[in-house]
């Protein structure tokens, strides 16, 4: 199998490795890079566990080559707090208790991230828009759009 | 035994109080650390199954060399390596097929490899002979004379004594209920209206966002540690260690967080094959993780049902009888599905008093996949149909549905349809709450001239249904700051259940809940036993161990300091960290006793020492039930009771059906941690929304057709109803930890029929069978000319 030797980086480090041809940006983050807090639900594009801000969009990394992420910048739920204060939305969707086993919750941050960082003052509808990729099984969603919503309110 | 008084005396300040989750700065920071992240290095190998692909089959042979022969394929095992049985009710089941294969799925063989790749390349090279055999596929067959036999050796399975299997059928458990004279009323013409109907309830899924891992390593010695994705970490102990023969202190299990179970992750599934195949790998650690596709059919799916319910009432709307028949599909195997029909036909006349009742809840194999417990361990799918014939019902004698409800719904005092007492209950209150809250009998005008509106009601119970005997235990120690390690075997599924064992070791102790932490991961090594997290019984069980605990740390700081103070016991507490005493009002910091003790005066020694609380609780007085009448003293622990309440509108030129927003009342007898309590009930009321509107397994001849989301939907975030509004109701439960009962399962029962009546109410048909999807409800329009 043919390696692909690449640089890109990861939540503000710049990494080098060394990735076979059919490595999925989900599997270097986890396998290789040992950032476990990326989920794989279902290595098929279809729930949003693994979901990634790839040079600022919100992406499924379990359907991203590795291979085609040299120079990229990944940001994954470890690169959300900086210095030990969490990103608001972290915040928020803890105050109002949208996170319940915690399996879809990195992915879900993410989607939300992304969402605010286009768009400061998402309506609700925006905001279940940019997480109907997330699937969660527990919260019934509505405490997520909640602290979505709050994490923007604060913001402005 | 948790004593009576305790619903009685001050409930602590942090009982009752929304404090936040111990466990959501590790999960929204991605540290919280699942099964699939932990690290075994490079000795690691990978498994892969090798499947049956018909439904029923015998097996005539297995070629395993080319795929031993392959580079990097470590270990190759079958059926004929692993005789034992399996199982938690009624042993049925090989860890790996022998002889047969009873669904498609059902595991053959396993491989390990140094790669997922050449696993799966190895399983590709076995090859196996099958002679098919004719399928069950419905479970009314199955249960009939003419149906061929699932388990031809039914009657020589090992079962335990409340669980009655039918020889020389598939009959997996038959369970009556003969209350009354259900025949007398209906031969005497009593009634004034009675309804007869027939539902069916296909299989879903529980379609956790974590699918199954398990990673297992057997040593030379032959100890067994198994890492695993568990509802049931001492349940898998057991049960696999019995298979295989080994002691049970032989075998580990060490779970960590478990992204989501809702049942599909308790008892044994998947476990067990992972370590079968590590008993051949030479003590290097194997690791099977099942595809999304897997996860859809090889492990526990919920049961199918076909239920049949005849309901009468008197002219005032009194319900006199039922006469209910449940034929479940409890496909292949039967880890829990017994013991759902025994639950389902102790809770046949769903929360309603009914003087006369007749039951026969059949458990049926078939060569569907295994039918496991999920949220709501049968009562979703028995109130499904129940509570739309008690709408119909209602209708036919003219009564409002929800006043129909008021009328009959059971009381404290009420005689069960087991013949016993319920007690206190605040299911009224429930139904009042609900009917306010949905503003039952006003009609909103629709939000576009196509469109119709509906309200729908329904109730549910249920109760824990596991053994009489079902254990907890607990332990609590203190540390050199006063910091409190807590020590359960019940698992973080995601309920929050953590958070209010911390909160009630705190209240008990008389310490800040922020300076107690959870021992984690749940480890069978070192965690006190817990039988399952499962039955929605931790915040009762496991809380009652807890506070045993809690108190057992407290008396024994409290006596420590009483003799060195020279006080009376009595007189000292413990308060946000200190002992105080009311007396002499004197205190002393905790941490200046536990751990080192007490100086004794005068230089003379020391007193006290470490502190370490022990706690158990296991309930006492649950009875066995007649097997010809089900009839007996006490069938179970407690009944939690609730109702939900939606408004729909149903779209009549596309047949889509949206809720717009779902009330839900429950009876949790004291809320430990109110948000906590209301997630449940919001979070419990979109899966039920699911599974009412979008989900059904597809079987086509035993094949699952829709294994993925993409063909497997469940509801998005664009789905949930703009409000559920969850309402808190507490009647205390007279064992339960200041009153507390359980609410994870039970906030998604009633809400297939609670949506499926108000469908009804918005355009008059009954769209049949869930999931009433758009094009299900258009077709039903279509059949009733009211499509537009
Ligand atoms: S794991 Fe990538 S979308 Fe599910
Ligand atoms: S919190 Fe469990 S899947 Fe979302």
């Amino acid at each position: 199998m043919a390696f692909h030797r690449i640089t890109l980086t990861v939540n503000g480090e710049i990494e080098l490795v060394d990735v076979p041809s059919n490595m999925t940006l989900l599997q270097l983050l986890r396998d290789k890079l040992v950032l476990t807090g990326t989920k794989n639900g279902c290595a098929a594009g279809e729930c949003g566990a693994c979901t990634v801000i790839l040079d600022g969009e919100p992406v499924n990394s379990c359907m991203v080559l590795a291979a085609e992420c040299d120079g990229a910048q990944v940001i994954t739920v470890e690169g959300l707090a900086h210095d030990g204060t969490l990103d608001p939305v972290q915040e928020t969707i803890i105050e109002q208790g949208g996170v319940q086993c915690g399996f879809c919750t990195p992915g879900i941050l993410i989607s939300a991230r992304a969402l605010l960082d286009r768009n400061v003052d998402p309506s609700d509808y925006e905001i279940r828009d940019a997480l109907v990729g997330n699937l969660c099984r527990c919260t019934g969603y509505l405490r997520i759009i909640d602290a979505v919503r709050e994490a923007a309110s604060r913001a402005s | 035994m948790v004593s009576k008084e305790m619903a009685s005396v001050k409930i602590p300040d942090l009982i009752g109080k929304s404090v936040p989750r111990l466990d959501a700065r590790d999960k929204v920071t991605g540290a919280a650390r699942f099964a699939d992240d932990l690290q075994f290095g490079p000795g690691l190998l990978y498994a892969r199954i090798k499947r049956s692909p018909f439904p029923h089959a015998i097996i005539k042979s297995i070629d395993i060399s080319k795929a031993q022969a392959l580079p990097g394929v470590k270990a190759v095992v079958t059926g004929k390596d692993f005789p034992g049985f399996i199982g938690l009710y009624l042993l049925d089941r090989h860890i790996f097929c022998r002889d047969r294969v009873r669904y498609v799925g059902d595991p053959v063989a396993g491989v390990a490899a140094v790669s997922e790749e050449i696993a799966e390349k190895a399983v590709e090279l076995i090859q196996v002979d099958y002679e098919v055999l004719e399928p069950v596929l419905d479970p009314e067959f199955g249960a009939s004379p003419d149906a061929p036999l699932v388990h031809p050796d039914l009657s020589e399975y090992e079962v335990v004594p409340f669980i009655l299997p039918r020889a020389g059928t598939n009959i997996s458990n038959h369970f009556k209920i003969r209350k009354g004279d259900a025949d007398g009323v209906w031969n005497s013409g009593q009634c004034a209206a009675v309804v007869e109907r027939k539902y069916r309830v296909p299989h879903v899924q529980h379609v956790p966002i974590e699918p199954h891992v398990a990673i297992a390593q057997v040593n030379e010695g032959g100890t067994v540690t198994l890492w695993g994705s568990s509802q049931s970490p001492f349940a898998q102990r057991n049960l696999i260690a019995k298979t295989l023969g080994i002691s049970q202190s032989d075998m580990r299990v060490i779970a960590p967080y478990v992204g989501g179970g809702f049942g599909s992750k308790a008892g044994v599934s998947m476990e067990a094959l992972a370590v079968a195949i590590a008993m051949k790998t030479k003590g290097r650690p194997v690791k099977l993780r099942l595809t999304r596709e897997e996860e859809f059919y090889t492990v526990f799916v919920r049961q199918g049902l076909v239920a049949y319910f005849k309901m009468g009432c008197d002219e005032n709307g009194r319900l006199l009888a039922m006469e209910n028949k449940f034929y479940w599909d409890g496909g292949a195997y039967t880890e829990y599905g017994v013991n759902m029909t025994r639950a389902a036909g102790y809770s046949s006349s769903g929360p309603y008093e009914v003087p006369h009742v007749k039951t026969d809840s059949y458990c049926v194999y078939t060569n569907h996949p295994v039918s496991g417990p999920m949220r709501g361990f049968g009562m979703p799918e028995m109130h499904a149909g129940l509570e739309q014939c008690i709408d119909d019902l209602a209708e036919a004698i003219g009564i409002d549905p929800a006043e129909f409800r008021k009328i009959n719904c059971l009381k404290t005092d009420s005689i069960l349809v087991t013949g016993s007492k319920m007690h206190a209950t605040g299911l009224p209150q429930c139904v009042q709450e609900v009917i306010r809250a949905i503003d039952w009998g006003r009609k909103e005008p629709p939000s576009a001239p196509h469109k119709r509106r509906g309200k729908g009601i329904a109730l549910m119970w249920k109760a824990p249904a596991m053994p009489p005997n079902a254990g907890s235990s607990a332990w609590v120690e203190l540390n050199e700051d006063a910091t409190v390690t807590l020590g359960v075997g019940g698992q973080e599924i995601g309920q929050g259940t953590f958070t209010a064992m911390a909160q009630m070791a705190a209240a008990a102790l008389g310490v800040p809940y922020d300076w107690v932490r959870v021992a984690a991961p749940v480890d069978t090594q070192y965690s006190p036993y817990e039988w399952q997290t499962v039955a929605s019984r931790l915040t009762w069980s496991m809380g009652n161990a807890v506070v045993n605990a809690a108190r057992d740390a407290r008396r024994q700081v409290i006596e420590l300091v009483a003799e060195a103070w020279d006080e009376d016991p009595e007189d000292l507490d413990i308060v946000a960290g200190e002992v105080i005493s009311y007396k002499s009002e004197e205190s002393i910091s905790l941490k200046d006793i536990v751990v080192y003790g007490l100086p004794k005066p005068n230089d003379s020694g020391w007193m006290g020492g470490p502190v370490v609380g022990r706690g158990t609780f296991m309930p006492t007085y649950v009875t066995g039930l007649d097997p010809e009448t089900g009839q007996g003293e006490r069938a179970v622990v407690h009944y939690t009771t609730g109702a939900q309440a939606v408004e729909v509108e149903v779209d009549m030129q596309t047949g889509a059906v949206e809720v717009l927003r779902a009330v839900a009342a429950f009876d949790v007898g004291k809320a430990i941690n109110p948000e906590l309590v209301k997630s449940q009930m919001e979070g419990g009321f979109v899966q039920g929304l699911s599974t009412a509107l979008f989900e059904s397994l597809q079987l086509k001849d035993g094949v699952l057709q829709n294994p993925s989301f993409v063909d497997y939907r469940i509801a998005t975030s664009s789905d949930a109803p703009a409000d559920i509004h969850a309402i808190i109701v507490e009647v205390p439960q007279d064992d339960g930890p200041w009153g507390a009962r359980g609410i994870g399962e039970h906030s998604m029962v009633p809400t297939i029929p609670a949506i499926a009546n108000a469908i009804y109410d918005a355009i008059g048909v009954r769209p049949g069978p869930p999931p009433f999807t758009a094009e299900k409800v258009y077709l039903a329009m279509l059949d009733a000319a009211i499509a537009e």
